[in-house]
């Protein structure tokens, strides 16, 4: 029966929809050069959000670990950032260096809170993230309460700023996407779904879960800091209530689950969808709020898979070779 | 004698967080699902009470009596539209749902009323205000004394209507196994419904006791749920009197970090539910649950 079918990752199709992707990724470098600094600034917004969206989706839509308290990282990211330029770091460096150590938060907390599961996690990561934004509060070297801005920045001219943080960005976030795509398209990627679709079955099947829960955690951690240190790079100015608020979770909540949770490209969808949405209801304050949750409700009800999955139940092929196809042989 | 006095608060403070926590509690033993729109709903209810105060002239307690069937018919409700159908779609469905939940009730009270900050202890009278004196430095006050009473009756209340009655029988039943439980005649539903319906109106009761206690605003609910939770974590998941100690655990830990500065008083907090939870204590406390005991 074996050599009926055969497994394959990609077809032409696919192949060329890759090509085109990573061109264009890659061909959003040059937006600086033709476009208006208020649309780089934009741009990098999306960036960030799409970082968010990605990571979010790495935890819970692959590791099925529900966090309420990315933005933990988020503002560790931005503090880290802001202590490092204190001790005379250049700005852009000490973002690099702030998602790295998001990064080793990360490994520091995964033995507390990997041991976690469900609701337990999703709460048990909220109580670090508020822990951490009163530990912030507390630093007057940090701001304490009211806020700090990042200096360092303001010696570059606006626009060149603006194009720097937004390269910076782009970059981060492509990095990113392509670990995202190298865990699933490696060996681990089987794991990795295989724990998305049922942790226990796989489990019982020889699937190392540990290991590779702290993986995504730690990549998680590194994503959203590098997120958090460069919404601050973009804005320049930070305060603990806000950059550790729980507002970035349930932005995260809805962009993951409007696009489509545990698929590639299903945050991407909704981190646009979600940018486009605060640039055109976001003035309706409580009201845009009330409708992202009850929008994030109806899509955990109804249709669990998110927007992404329409589209990718009606195309004849996938458009990046992170799946496995299986086809009549010959 | 100043920490005699913390640890005295401390525990009449935790009677306010372990009632909160029973809810979460009861949610979190029959089926499952942490609620993560408990500590909104909880806010949601102090409003409804601070609603009828300010529209008919009663006092909150006396508030509470139209506004705990309705919050028992709300979480009814809420289950039988939201809850139910999430708790088919898979572990990570009912998260999801309750923390869209949660923004939705918490920007929907930002809108029907203001960010401002409220308090029915005005609306309560002495009871908020006056204490018995034990020496110069330590006094109970009356509100502390009451909220802890009721913490234990509801606790009592809940752990009696467990273990002695038919409903209590059919909870458990359901809480160790919905499908079986279902297969002997117990409509598992149905018992996810009123226990989520008994959450809410305990959700109520420690909101209103908050609100006259102290104050509360259209944001208050993510906080409470969080005290809550570590109340629950620190006492022991699945355990009802756990709970107590939990939140007596958690109070004193805020009442003694406040002592030292106001500053550390939640951070004390935070940092005892972390002790607890990277204890080998800790771990058996959560690996407990596997057990399927219920609330």
């Amino acid at each position: 029966m074996t050599d009926q079918w055969t497994v394959r990752r990609s077809g032409r199709a696919t192949k060329i929809s890759s090509v085109a992707m990573v061109a264009f990724g890659i061909a959003l470098f040059a937006v600086p050069f033709g476009f208006r600094t208020d649309v780089v600034q934009q741009l990098t917004t999306l960036c960030t959000l799409l970082m968010m969206a990605v990571m979010w989706n790495v935890l819970a839509g692959y590791g099925g670990l529900v966090s309420v308290g990315q933005q933990a990282y988020i503002g560790f990211g931005a503090y880290a950032t802001i202590f490092l330029t204190q001790h005379d770091v250049t700005a852009y460096l000490a973002v690099v260096l702030a998602a790295l150590a998001s990064g080793v938060l990360a490994v520091a907390l995964a033995p507390l809170l990997l041991r976690l599961r469900g609701g337990q996690f999703a709460v048990g990561t909220w109580v670090v993230a508020e822990a951490l934004a009163l530990l912030v509060a507390l630093d007057e070297d940090l701001g304490g309460g009211t806020g700090v801005s990042l200096r360092g920045l303001n010696t570059i001219a606006p626009d060149w700023r603006r194009a720097y943080t937004y390269w910076l960005t782009l970059g981060f976030t492509l990095l990113l996407l392509a670990l995202v795509f190298l865990l699933l398209r490696r060996r681990s990627g089987a794991a990795i779904q295989a724990i998305r679709d049922d942790e226990e079955a796989a489990a019982s099947l020889g699937v190392r879960i540990m290991p590779l829960k702290f993986m995504l955690f730690v990549l998680a951690g590194f994503g959203c800091g590098a997120a958090g240190a460069l919404t601050l790079a973009n804005t320049l100015f930070i305060q603990p209530q806000s950059i550790f608020g729980v507002q970035w979770s349930a932005y995260m909540l809805f962009m993951v689950l409007v696009g489509g949770i545990g698929t590639y490209e299903g945050p991407i969808l909704g981190a646009i969808l979600f940018f486009l949405l605060q640039d055109w209801f976001a003035q309706y304050g409580a009201w845009y709020l009330i409708g992202l949750g009850a929008v994030a409700i109806a899509f955990a009800l109804f249709l669990p898979r998110g927007l992404w999955s329409l589209a990718d139940d009606r195309l004849p092929f996938r458009l990046l070779p992170v799946g496995y196809t299986l086809r009549p042989a010959g | 004698m100043n920490w005699v006095n913390a640890v005295i608060q401390g525990v009449l403070l935790g009677g306010l967080y372990a009632l909160f926590a029973c809810g979460l509690s009861l949610m979190f033993g029959v089926m499952r699902i942490i609620n993560l729109a408990h500590g909104d709903i909880a806010v949601l209810g102090a409003f409804l009470v601070w609603s009828l105060t300010v529209h008919t002239g009663i006092g909150p307690f006396w508030a509470l009596v139209p506004a705990l069937p309705i919050m028992l018919i709300l979480g009814y409700v809420l289950h039988r539209t939201v809850l139910a159908r999430s708790l088919r779609g898979g572990p990570l469905t009912p998260l999801l749902t309750t923390f869209g939940l949660a923004i939705v009730i918490q920007n929907a009270l930002l809108q029907a009323y203001n960010p401002d900050v409220r308090s029915l202890g005005g609306a309560a009278g002495d009871i908020a205000t006056g204490s018995w004196r034990i020496t110069g430095q330590i006094s109970l006050s009356y509100l502390g004394v009451l909220i802890l009473a009721t913490a234990v009756l509801v606790l009592g209340g809940l752990q009696l209507m467990l273990r002695r009655t038919a409903f209590g029988r059919e909870m458990r039943a359901t809480a160790q196994d919905a499908d079986t439980a279902t297969l002997v005649g117990v409509p598992a539903s149905s018992v996810y419904a009123r226990a989520t319906a008994i959450a809410v109106a305990t959700a109520t009761l420690a909101g209103v006791f908050l609100g006259v206690r102290s104050i509360f605003d259209a944001s208050s609910g993510p906080t409470q749920l969080i005290f809550a939770f570590e109340a629950v974590v620190i006492g022991g998941l699945g355990s009802l009197w756990g709970t107590l100690w939990g939140g007596m655990v958690l109070g004193v830990a805020q009442t003694i970090g406040a002592t030292i500065d106001p500053q550390y008083s939640i951070l004390a907090g935070h940092l005892v539910f972390l002790i607890v939870l990277a204890s080998p204590h800790g771990r058996s406390l959560l690996g407990y649950r596997r057990e399927g005991r219920p609330a």
